[in-house]
């Protein structure tokens, strides 16, 4: 049990009226080395969140362990209990939220050294080197966050995760909410503190463009569970389970003159959660779905070192010829038409 | 060390600053709104007057000059004299002593008493089955106290405790107290969902610090509003317990009890005796109405902004 954080079977079910119960996340396992960052990602629905929340024990898991540090973590042994406090942390999605309005930034920032007991001075002090190390400019730190802009109070949001120095920090959609330049300047930042301080992450996201650039490994969440997981160069390159193939194609590029092309068409929505059938959770949606696909589950299956698929007919995807990488796609095209100005 | 020190000490005139500023908004927010600035007036001409009365009273309160009883508005006694001979507006300036005392201290006490118990419901209900089980018990209590009509509970309370002003105060305080612990439960309910809360959550910090730090102070805003307007009714309930006899003993110089003494005079053509402790009262509750609507839209940052745009 090297790894820094281990989730193993993770069930997360939400009873509704009537008996019914929401199946948000369905056994799902992954484990996160220190300094890596995972990314997982899914659809809207897809239990990215649930998965981040339990975790970090905002909600209960109804099944399934989490290990941090190879220790099990639970109600004794919680996100709150002295010996893991500030060595998890978590950045939302809505920074305008996730700021509390009547504290100014300096003081939020400053909050969590206030639970490892820190002093004030020590606090303003690694406060105003956490702000250099984000650009946030000093002023700000007096500020009230309705008072700085989203891609600012992001920063923020990410400098009082980042504080304390965790070990682990769950990056719940930290973009989806700002303008792409923002989002540009945040996905850096995450990247140069990474760097720096060697902070794992779990990013949380559907933005494919953000985790291409950040994630060393990919999980692809659907309807609860992980149907692929890969390291990120060989997820976008090669995907083998039809959903990844679909997913990474339905990537929007900046150039629409670039027609997508994918052997691979999903048919209809995602399906609700809600007392979900037996069997691989694709199988409405699939072109490759037979009958046993219907009623049983597949298991994960190690087809490289480090790449998982959950797909009984992986190796029809594998045969067929497609392109999914839309991004080398567009890098090269990109490089081709500058190449052709330059000459 | 040094130099942190250093940062603080040049740190320090900012909120003085920010102080200023503050004071410049409030002053433009009254001259946008002068209802608002009305209600201020109101309540602290009322607040100055109970203070400064005794100086500035023609006659004692509790003097009573046989010579002169139930004579209309004149010169000397210029809002006339009651039934015993006592100068009216002396008495209508000494009554706020009283009626705001009993009122303020009523209305606080249970604003921190029914807004601390409504946090800490809020807080915990639907955590665990025990401890919904308790917010549930005490919802359900406030709801059995609530369904009695105020001023019968009230009544009631005082015929307990015994006629005094502690037990008007603590009756007022019982009364009202359901009001905070719905209002701050309902706050906290929404509030404790917040990102900044789930934030602070996953920093370590306890539950008491999370409610201090990040849900009281931004429940708050509703709670205060709600001070200032229940301010004005439990001067009306203190009045109307006077006036029925429940509340405070005749001679003291209250309005209730003084409409009570002159209100058989209004038939036979005296009104003075009951009318201008009535407009008294009248305006004071009014006053306090008006600065519970200028703090809840003041207190409440979205439509605080909306206000400062519509000011500039």
């Amino acid at each position: 049990m090297s790894a820094m954080l281990d989730v193993q079977n993770l069930v997360k079910l939400f009873p509704l009226a009537g008996g019914k119960v929401v199946q948000a996340v369905n056994g799902v396992s992954f484990t996160i080395n220190r300094g890596e960052t995972l990314s997982l990602v899914g659809e809207s629905g897809s239990g990215k969140t649930t998965v981040g929340r339990c975790i970090l024990g905002l909600i209960d898991a109804t099944e399934g362990d989490v290990y941090f540090d190879g220790e099990q973590m639970g109600r004794g042994r919680n996100i709150r209990s002295k010996a893991l406090r500030g060595r998890i942390q978590l950045v939302f999605q809505e920074p305008a939220e996730s700021l509390d309005p009547r504290i100014r930034i300096g003081e939020t920032l400053g909050e969590p050294l206030r639970y490892l007991g820190m002093n004030r001075a020590d606090r303003d002090r690694r406060v105003r080197d956490t702000a250099t190390h984000l650009g946030l400019p000093e002023r700000a730190l007096d500020r009230y966050p309705s008072e700085l802009s989203a891609g600012l109070q992001q920063r923020a949001g990410i400098g009082r995760a980042i504080i304390t120095r965790p070990e682990l920090i769950v990056l719940d959609e930290p973009t989806s909410a700002l303008d792409p330049t923002a989002r540009a300047e945040i996905v850096d930042l995450l990247i140069r503190l990474q760097a720096e301080f060697g902070t794992a992450y779990l990013l949380i996201t559907h933005d494919l463009s953000t985790v291409r650039f950040v994630s060393h490994r990919v999980a692809v969440l659907y309807l609860g569970s992980i149907v692929e997981e890969a390291p990120s160069e060989t997820l976008f390159a090669k995907p083998l389970h039809p959903y990844s193939v679909g997913l990474l194609a339905s990537v929007l590029l900046p150039d629409p003159e670039l027609t997508r092309s994918s052997a691979i068409q999903l048919e209809g929505e995602i399906p609700s959660p809600i007392d979900l059938p037996p069997g691989c959770p694709l199988a409405g949606r699939c072109p490759f779905a037979d009958a046993r696909c219907k009623t049983e589950q597949p298991p994960p299956v190690m087809v490289a070192p480090q790449h998982f698929v959950s797909c009984f007919h992986h190796a029809k995807v594998a045969a067929l010829d497609h392109t999914t990488d839309n991004f080398a796609r567009f890098q090269e095209d990109s490089t081709r038409l500058l190449s052709v100005g330059a000459g | 060390m040094a130099t942190a020190t250093a940062g603080a000490a040049q740190a320090a005139p900012a909120p003085k600053a920010r102080g200023g500023q503050r004071l410049r908004f409030f002053l433009a927010v009254l001259r946008a709104r002068p209802a608002f600035a009305v209600g201020y007036a109101i309540v602290s001409m009322t607040v100055l007057i109970g203070i400064i009365a005794p100086w500035i009273v023609p006659y004692g309160p509790l003097v009573a000059d046989p010579n002169v009883y139930l004579l209309p508005p004149y010169a000397a006694h210029i809002l006339g004299t009651d039934g015993t001979g006592m100068d009216i507006f002396s008495r209508v300036l000494f009554a706020p002593r009283v009626d705001l005392t009993i009122a303020v201290l009523g209305t606080l006490l249970s604003a921190c008493i029914g807004s601390s118990i409504g946090a800490i419901v809020g807080y915990y209900e639907g955590q665990r089955t025990w401890r919904t089980a308790i917010a549930t018990f005490v919802m359900r209590s406030t709801d059995v106290l609530q369904a009695f009509p105020v001023f019968v509970f009230a009544i009631a309370l005082v015929a307990v405790f015994g006629q005094s002003v502690r037990s008007i105060i603590l009756a007022i305080a019982f009364v009202n107290a359901p009001i905070y612990l719905r209002l701050m439960r309902s706050q906290v309910l929404s509030i404790r969902r917040m990102r900044y809360v789930e934030a602070a959550y996953v920093a370590g910090a306890s539950d008491i610090s999370i409610l201090v730090r990040h849900i009281v102070p931004n429940a708050m805003a509703p709670v205060l509003s709600q001070l200032s307007v229940n301010i004005g009714w439990s001067v009306l309930l203190t009045a109307g317990l006077s006036f029925v006899g429940a509340g405070v003993v005749a001679p003291t110089p209250e309005w209730g009890s003084m409409i009570a003494m002159g209100f058989q005079n209004v038939v036979t053509g005296q009104w003075w005796p009951s009318v201008f402790p009535g407009i008294a009262l009248g305006l004071t509750v009014f006053g306090f109405a008006l600065v519970g609507a200028s703090i809840e839209v003041l207190a409440d940052p979205g439509r605080r902004r909306i206000l400062s745009g519509s000011l500039s």
